[in-house]
């Protein structure tokens, strides 16, 4: 019957946490799990709260010390010099972050646009050595980037894609494609070929049975491995350092972190800078969060 | 309109060979079953024919018409899927609409024919709910009623009715049959189930393993089974099988009873033979011809009728009697077999050797 997502994953693993420590023995245990979880969050989490706090310090706070939790002037100043350069017009940051919109975003369409279809004939068709061509595909992302980062930047230069938004576009495709090949088979798996056989006997072509009847049903699917592979993009730093250097060109990942090691750093622009950079990727996978869970339980664990 | 003519085809999965030649002759506005075990290619067989599956060798022929190549679109067939594989985003309406919206009919004369169809399987009330809102027998109705809905060539059916409890689905066979009547159409159904195949079919192919053993009416398939395999696998309870040999007018037992030799048999003496004796040939209660004597093993009460299990030798007997019947386990009885409706099989091929005399 249909794969519906959310209602594969909306009870499942929320549930899992609780009675394994009932079972294990009453309130202590689970005094002592709130303690750990508490201490796990303040250390988790206190990098963050100190990033948003400085980027609302004024500049004398920020190098105070003692540091200041509470007490200190709030201010929007930073925020404003991330998007607004000091003699008025845009900032080089703001350019940077328009740049990773564009990188992240066609990169990413353009890997969903190519491994989907590859993803739905590898889980339909019988394809010769089918496990060695997808193993083929995977180990394209065994490496590391920063292995690979220099044979790139040698054949880039030869090619002329150094310092340019395409080169880092079809990188980042290249990478995000076998992945995208990956996630989107376990979801093809799990829609039953039937529905296209009998789309077919309807009298519809092999491709008008896969747009018409499947692909409709693989859209939490696309949608989950879509923003596994915008995250990807839009965090990646090895190449974006290596391959780009003009401002024109540079994602926000090679930008802010240019931002330090000046002979002073702006400590509240640096701040203000990563929590603009960190908020895309927080509000999209917190929209769509039930569907990254069902990517990783149901795309990828369960064949 | 509405042959299907399938040649040899063969079709491996791996190291399975699924079929094994297998050759059917379907003709127009027969009602044509395809029986087997499950593993026997029943439904390789079918999706051959409707181009969803790719042959290793092999040729379909659709009005007389080569289309081992067509897509199945080409091939203008219907079919009926054993999970009914009915759209989960579609709304009843749209689901058996589809099939008139892919050959781009207007709205209106699809409105008539949905209508027409859902009041042809009683599914009226059913039009704007979606396939997870539907019970098994609703959603088979409406996986009929998607192939129906338009007038193909011929109709393929994969164990419609597998899926439905027992009182629907006897309701569905006569149902299907009334169907079929009404619309002269061919239709080519697959099933385990012996007794649909009995009951429904026009013409019978058994098939094993991705054989065909033999194709006939279904009074042929069961009075004159082909070969042990047939013999055993069609008929409820199972035929008994006794292994014996001639020898000059007598059959002998491996266990060392006789039964007058049937004078049709050709059989040469000596010569290893299996007696097929079906349940309702043999009597506990003195009918027939000749008799074997055994001991009562177990009594099987089915309501209209008990089964009555008696071993001779080595063998179980199972013998159909009256539903009074009684009995201890462990009592002498006396089987009585009406000579003139046993079978024999050679025992090496398996292969009937009844046919020739009858």
């Amino acid at each position: 019957m249909a794969v519906s997502v959310d209602e594969a994953v909306s009870t499942g693993p929320a549930r899992d946490h609780t009675p394994p420590a009932r079972r294990l023995g009453g309130r202590g245990r689970s005094v002592l799990e709130i303690a750990l979880l508490t201490l796990l969050a303040v250390v988790m989490l206190f990098p963050v709260l100190w990033m948003i706090e400085t980027s609302i310090k004024e500049n004398r706070d920020v190098y105070a010390i003692p540091a200041k939790f509470f007490d200190f002037t709030v201010t929007l100043e930073h925020y404003k010099d991330v998007f607004v350069a000091p003699g008025g017009g845009r900032s080089a940051l703001s350019v940077a972050f328009l740049n990773s919109v564009v990188v992240a975003g066609v990169s990413t369409l353009l890997a969903t646009v190519l491994g989907v279809p590859a993803a739905w004939a590898y889980s339909r068709f019988a394809v010769k050595a089918k496990k060695d061509q997808l193993f083929f595909i995977l180990s394209t992302r065994f490496m590391p980037p920063v292995v690979v980062v220099v044979p790139i930047f040698l054949m880039y230069r030869q090619v002329g894609l150094i310092d340019s938004k395409l080169g880092l576009i079809l990188i980042y495709a290249a990478f995000n494609v076998p992945f995208t090949i990956w996630m989107m088979k376990g979801f093809v798996d799990e829609v039953p070929a039937e529905y296209e056989d009998a789309a077919m006997l309807d009298g519809y072509t092999r491709l008008q049975a896969f747009r018409l009847f499947t692909l409709p049903l693989l859209v939490p699917g696309i949608a989950a491995t879509a923003v596994f592979a915008l995250i990807f993009s839009w965090n990646e730093f090895v190449f974006a350092t290596f391959l780009t250097s003009s401002d024109d060109v540079r994602t926000a990942p090679p930008a802010i972190a240019g931002l330090i090691g000046g002979t002073t750093t702006d400590w509240g622009l640096v701040a203000a800078a990563s929590v603009v950079f960190a908020l895309p990727v927080l509000v999209f996978a917190y929209l769509v969060r039930k569907h990254l869970i069902a990517g990783v339980t149901l795309g990828a664990v369960r064949r | 309109m509405g042959t299907v003519a399938a040649h040899g085809l063969c079709k491996s999965f791996g190291k399975v060979q699924a079929l094994d030649g297998v050759t059917l002759d379907v003709p127009d506005g027969s009602f044509f079953v395809v029986l087997g075990p499950s593993g026997a290619g029943k439904t390789t067989t079918l999706r051959a024919i409707a181009g969803l599956e790719k042959l290793d060798a092999g040729s379909v022929h659709l009005d007389g018409r080569d289309a081992t190549g067509d897509t199945p679109a080409a091939r203008d067939l219907a079919m009926v899927f054993q999970s009914y594989a009915l759209y989960p985003r579609h709304t009843v309406y749209e689901n058996i609409a589809s099939p008139l919206r892919a050959r781009r009919c207007s709205s209106s004369e699809i409105a008539t024919a949905v209508e027409q169809m859902s009041s042809l399987l009683h599914i009226e009330r059913l039009l704007q709910r979606r396939p997870a809102q539907l019970s098994g027998g609703e959603m088979q109705r409406v996986a009929l009623a998607r192939a129906l809905v338009r007038r193909p060539r011929a109709f393929l059916m994969d164990e419609p009715l597998t899926n439905l409890d027992l009182k629907l689905r006897v309701e569905m066979r006569t149902e299907l049959t009334r169907i079929h009547r009404s619309l002269g159409a061919t239709f080519v159904y697959v099933t385990n189930d012996q007794v649909e195949a009995l009951s429904m079919a026009d013409q019978v192919a058994v098939l094993k393993e991705g054989k065909v053993q033999q194709v006939g009416t279904p009074t042929e398939v069961y009075e004159r089974p082909a070969n042990k395999w047939v013999a055993g696998f069609v008929g409820s309870p199972p035929i008994s099988l006794l292994a014996c040999r001639a020898e000059g007018d007598r059959l002998v037992g491996a266990d060392g009873w006789t039964l007058p030799r049937p004078r049709w048999t050709t059989a040469e003496d000596g010569r290893a033979l299996l007696l097929g004796l079906r349940a309702e040939d043999l009597s506990v209660e003195q009918r027939g011809n000749a008799s074997l004597s055994g001991e009562l093993y177990g009594l099987e009460p089915l309501g209209d009728r008990t089964v009555v299990d008696v071993r001779v030798g080595t063998e179980i007997l199972k013998v159909k009697a009256r539903p009074t019947v009684t009995g201890t386990p462990g009592e002498r009885l006396l089987v009585t077999v009406d000579l003139d409706r046993v079978h024999l099989f050679d025992a090496g091929t398996g292969l009937s050797l009844s046919e020739a005399g009858r």
